[in-house]
């Protein structure tokens, strides 16, 4: 740490709806290395829940073990953190919200966190459609350990070592995908404009939200032979398109002109307004999606914005029918029988 | 030839083929026995299998109310072709050999020191039922039914029993009934003084009741609030979960929505259901998970967070022998050091060892309160043994004063009047635990970032190994205050400055118990001592340091037991005499007398001035 962040703000400074200056929403001082991507996605963070509105205390983040995981505590300090272990923060999570179905859950993983050590709590998770935003800072290799290749790194994809990857790269939005994630998305640690909607969205989005951020690494990955540095994403990119998010709360204000921009509903009558795609297909369809990914990554392009959007009311509690109330809050008499009924009982086991 | 002559002390053996619905009936036949008022134990020992494997059923009844396994066999029914021979073998001289006369019996099975009883129980099928899958049923209960004459037990058990099982399914009672009957009729005609075991009524069961212990398990989970359970199945725990679901769906669900104040969690592996527990207990909510010895393995690093992020923690585990998969349906007492000391790093847990259901559903109370009390994961040790047998013990009871301990945690008003700055880590009473908060409670005050890295009193990072070290001495302190939360052990000394001790812990109690008894009768007077609980309290030391001699009885291979307590005590391990049994089935009270004289007599006649023997 090389300097004290300042806490002063200038009293004119903005603040949001509920009367919270941005500061509430920041954490302590990042101590990743400088020019980190996974600093700007915490910022995105910070950007996002303050605009949203929510209240610093009622979210609860959640991660793994590694670089990513460890930025948990560069934002939302008045939020309970929980840096869990190596693979396994969709557990943590699971066991969470299922313990209090009204904070909010943000899961922060990163590749080898979540494509290799945690692949199996990553499938499950998104299989239980557990309502939460689950962010991987992807950057194609293991930074804590000094730059080995990750399971998302593509083939032919070389480090700071020179040594090519011979290993077929899981695409971790294609798996969200085929799981059933509601909401999947891909975007670049060094787009905020793209990246800010694309969080506000996984917010309202009720159920599983995925969101992939290409996030390089610039110690150990951040060198041309790599296809997840700064200089190859940002020459590869393709976007499905702009998107503004827009809380119920607002009016309406297009910005784009009629005919170019697709608004998509979300559950609160918030609306997600795209910009006309160059790849203009139905969010909704698995199947495009899907495709899209396909498509794109053969023309050698990583394709990011919202890739895909269909909101399953059915999360992890109400597939499990569980009371309204959130579990942590009942009380002894709620939960526990008494004594009365256990003369019944006993006699049932004469 | 001498016939094994007894009333209420035997023990018959059931040979049966897995998933032949025998099961219903042989228990039937051990519920008749204890509503004859009669003690009685009943021991399932059943293969890794569905269907078609042999299995066996061992009921005994004993009047003076001896409920461990006792080696040899009085009374054989054989009803499975595969194992017919070593069935016919293993019955003990004097003995009864109760068989399915339809087929011959094989012509070496040439014994003349055995009564044998041919029912032709297919036969009888065949003229009475059409229905292939009646016959088989039914072949069962007309066992049952004979056996009721052979013994001379009173039918009229048999017929309530019947109609107390079959009470929504009324259309079923006649024909079970006229089953039993005609087991009965032909015994009687055929073998009327053929047998000399008799179990006659007795009123010595009072308000007891027969249960598994992974029932009373469950059942406790729910009475002691739990309301999130992650799990993964395995044998022999699964039984525990879907008792809680059970009594869940029975008392939990909300009478005007209809939805469920619990929430049950299958999850992928072990690794997450004890994720799921730590991210729900982290979170407020008491959660639990049940597993076996593979399960612990696999729970062992995120045991080691909840150790020291210092999370509550209630795990289950029903233990069955190991290594490996081992035998998976086989009981074993061999997970004590792995779950004691489980995770890497320096490590120690809370361990609850039940010897009833009874105290596995008072244990899982006390267990939930231990672990938010203590902030820590404690584990209860049952086994497979205590688990999926049905046991004959005290009835369940709550007292509706009973208040959830959970633990040293601050809410808003709480935080709210805290003038001192509040570290999540820092113990400020002197008990080594500190207070917690939970997520969501204050918009300013009491957010901490929990973490398995090393963290200050103030949740906060450091890699200062002053700051780690302090941090780990705390929790030494926090296990002595542990020491005087837990159940106690019982301590029973038989006379005065006596010099030898027997301890034993979960099932082993029975039969260690059985033993003390044997061995006095030989003039050997053990003081026992029956473990609860690690870590152990003052009255263990006490207790160890007062015997000069502690036979240590256990069901696994290296004594685990003894290792801990001689690790925990610093003791010199001489003193511990281990008697342990790990063929996977429960360990009997004339091995373990056995083992003992055989100990004393070489001691007595080496040094005479030892006066270990009195």
């Amino acid at each position: 740490m090389s300097y004290i962040k300042s806490t002063f703000r200038h009293p004119s400074a903005k603040v949001n709806g509920l009367g919270f200056a941005k500061t509430a929403y920041e954490g302590a001082l990042s101590t990743l290395c400088a020019g980190c991507g996974h600093d700007s996605i915490s910022a995105a963070i910070i950007q996002s829940y303050f605009e949203m509105n929510i209240e610093p205390h009622k979210i609860a983040k959640i991660s793994g073990i590694g670089c990513s995981s460890k930025t948990p505590t560069y934002f939302l300090g008045k939020a309970h953190g929980f840096n869990s272990v190596h693979g396994r923060m969709p557990s943590v999570a699971t066991g969470a919200n299922m313990a209090n179905k009204e904070l909010q859950y943000i899961g922060i993983s990163g590749d080898g966190d979540t494509a290799s050590i945690g692949m199996g709590q990553f499938a499950h998770v998104v299989r239980r459609n557990l309502n939460m935003i689950y962010i991987v800072m992807n950057n194609g290799c293991y930074g804590l350990t000094k730059g080995q290749d990750s399971a998302t790194a593509d083939i032919g994809s070389a480090g700071k070592k020179g040594v090519e990857n011979q290993f077929a790269a899981i695409d971790l939005c294609q798996l969200a995908l085929q799981l059933g994630a509601g909401y999947v998305a891909r975007s670049f640690s060094g787009d905020k404009k793209q990246l800010i909607p694309l969080i506000k969205g996984a917010i309202e989005h009720q159920g599983f939200a995925f969101i992939d951020v290409i996030s390089p690494c610039v110690t150990f990955n951040n060198v041309p032979t790599s296809t997840k540095g700064y200089e190859y994403v940002r020459d590869h990119l393709d976007a499905t398109g702009t998107i503004d998010f827009v809380p119920e709360r607002q009016e309406l204000k297009i910005i784009h002109p009629e005919g170019t921009s697709k608004e998509v509903k979300l559950h609160d009558g918030s609306k997600l307004v795209l910009q006309k795609n160059t790849h203009d297909y139905d969010l909704s369809s698995k199947r495009e999606a899907m495709g899209i990914i396909e498509t794109v990554r053969e023309q050698k392009k990583i394709l990011t914005g919202l890739i895909y959007l269909h909101e399953d009311p059915q999360d992890t509690h109400k597939k499990i029918n569980s009371v309204d109330k959130p579990l942590n809050s009942l009380t002894q008499n709620e939960v526990c029988p008494g004594n009365k009924v256990l003369d019944a009982l006993n006699e049932g086991f004469r | 030839m001498n016939k094994i002559k007894a009333i209420n002390d035997f023990v018959i053996l059931f040979a049966n083929i897995n998933g032949s619905g025998s099961a219903s009936a042989n228990n039937l036949f051990a519920k008749a026995v204890f509503r004859l008022g009669i003690p009685v134990s009943a021991k399932n020992i059943f293969p890794s299998n569905i269907q078609g494997l042999p299995t066996w059923f061992e009921v005994r009844v004993s009047e003076k109310g001896y409920l461990g396994r006792r080696e040899g066999y009085d009374f054989v029914v054989a009803t499975n072709g595969q194992t017919i021979v070593k069935d016919y073998n293993e019955l003990a001289t004097g003995g009864y050999f109760f068989y399915d006369s339809s087929r011959r019996l094989p012509d070496h099975l040439q014994r003349d020191d055995i009564t044998v009883i041919g029912i032709p129980l297919t036969n009888i099928c065949n003229e009475n039922y059409s229905d292939p899958r009646l016959r088989q049923i039914f072949k069962n209960i007309i066992y049952v039914g004979a056996l009721a004459y052979l013994f001379e037990m009173d039918f009229s058990i048999f017929e309530e029993s019947i109609k107390t099982q079959f009470a929504k399914k009324a259309k079923l009672i006649e024909p079970n009934i006229n089953a039993l009957r005609l087991g009965f009729d032909y015994a009687k005609e055929h073998f009327a003084d053929a047998c000399d075991l008799n179990i006659h009524r007795r009123d010595l069961n009072g308000d007891k009741i027969m249960i598994e212990g992974n029932t009373a398990t469950g059942l406790g989970a729910v009475f002691a609030g739990v309301t999130v359970a992650g799990w993964y199945p395995i044998t022999p725990s699964t039984s525990v979960i879907e008792a809680y679901e059970k009594y869940c769906r029975q008392y939990r669900v909300d009478e005007t929505t209809g939805k469920n104040k619990f929430a049950i969690v299958q999850a992928e592996d072990e690794l997450a259901a004890i994720g799921i527990v730590i991210g729900a207990a982290w979170n407020g909510a008491r959660s639990f998970t049940a597993t076996s010895g593979p399960g612990v393995s696999l729970m062992g690093e995120f045991l080691g967070l909840a150790y020291f992020a210092e999370i509550p923690v209630f795990l289950v585990d029903i233990q069955r022998s190991g290594p490996s998969t081992g035998m998976p349906t086989r009981t074993q007492q061999s997970d004590v050091l792995a779950a004691a000391y489980a995770s890497h790093g320096d490590t120690k847990h809370v361990l609850l060892f039940p010897a009833t259901p009874k105290e596995c559903f008072d244990m899982t109370l006390i267990g939930l309160d231990l672990a938010e009390r203590l902030q820590t994961p404690v584990m209860m040790m049952s086994d497979l043994d205590l688990g999926m047998n049905t046991h004959l013990c005290e009835k369940i009871e709550y007292d509706d004063h009973r208040v959830y301990d959970r633990g040293k945690v601050l809410d808003y008003e709480a935080l709210e009047a805290k003038q001192e700055r509040w570290g999540r880590y820092l113990d400020i009473d002197g008990d080594g635990i500190a207070y917690r908060t939970i997520p969501g409670t204050h918009p300013e005050k009491g957010a901490f970032f929990t973490r398995g890295s090393s963290h200050d009193e103030y949740a906060g990072y450091t890699e200062d190994g002053k700051i780690y070290a302090k941090g780990m001495q705390r929790l030494l302190k926090k296990f002595d205050t542990a020491k005087t939360l837990v159940p106690q052990a019982e301590i029973h000394r038989v006379k005065e400055n006596n010099k030898l001790g027997i301890i034993y812990y979960g099932t082993s109690t029975y039969a260690g118990h059985e033993a003390d008894d044997l061995l006095q009768e030989q003039g050997i007077h053990l003081d026992e001592m029956r473990i609860k609980a690690f870590p152990f309290g003052k009255e263990v030391e006490e207790f160890m340091q007062s015997h000069e001699t502690i036979y240590v009885i256990e069901q696994n291979r290296d004594a685990q037991m003894k290792t801990l307590l001689v690790n925990e005590f610093q003791l010199d391990p001489k003193h511990l005499i281990p008697v342990l049994n790990i063929d996977g089935m429960p360990i009997t009270a004339q091995y373990i007398a056995d083992e003992i004289n055989n100990h004393i007599n070489p001691i007595q006649s080496k040094n005479q001035t030892l006066e270990v023997v009195s």
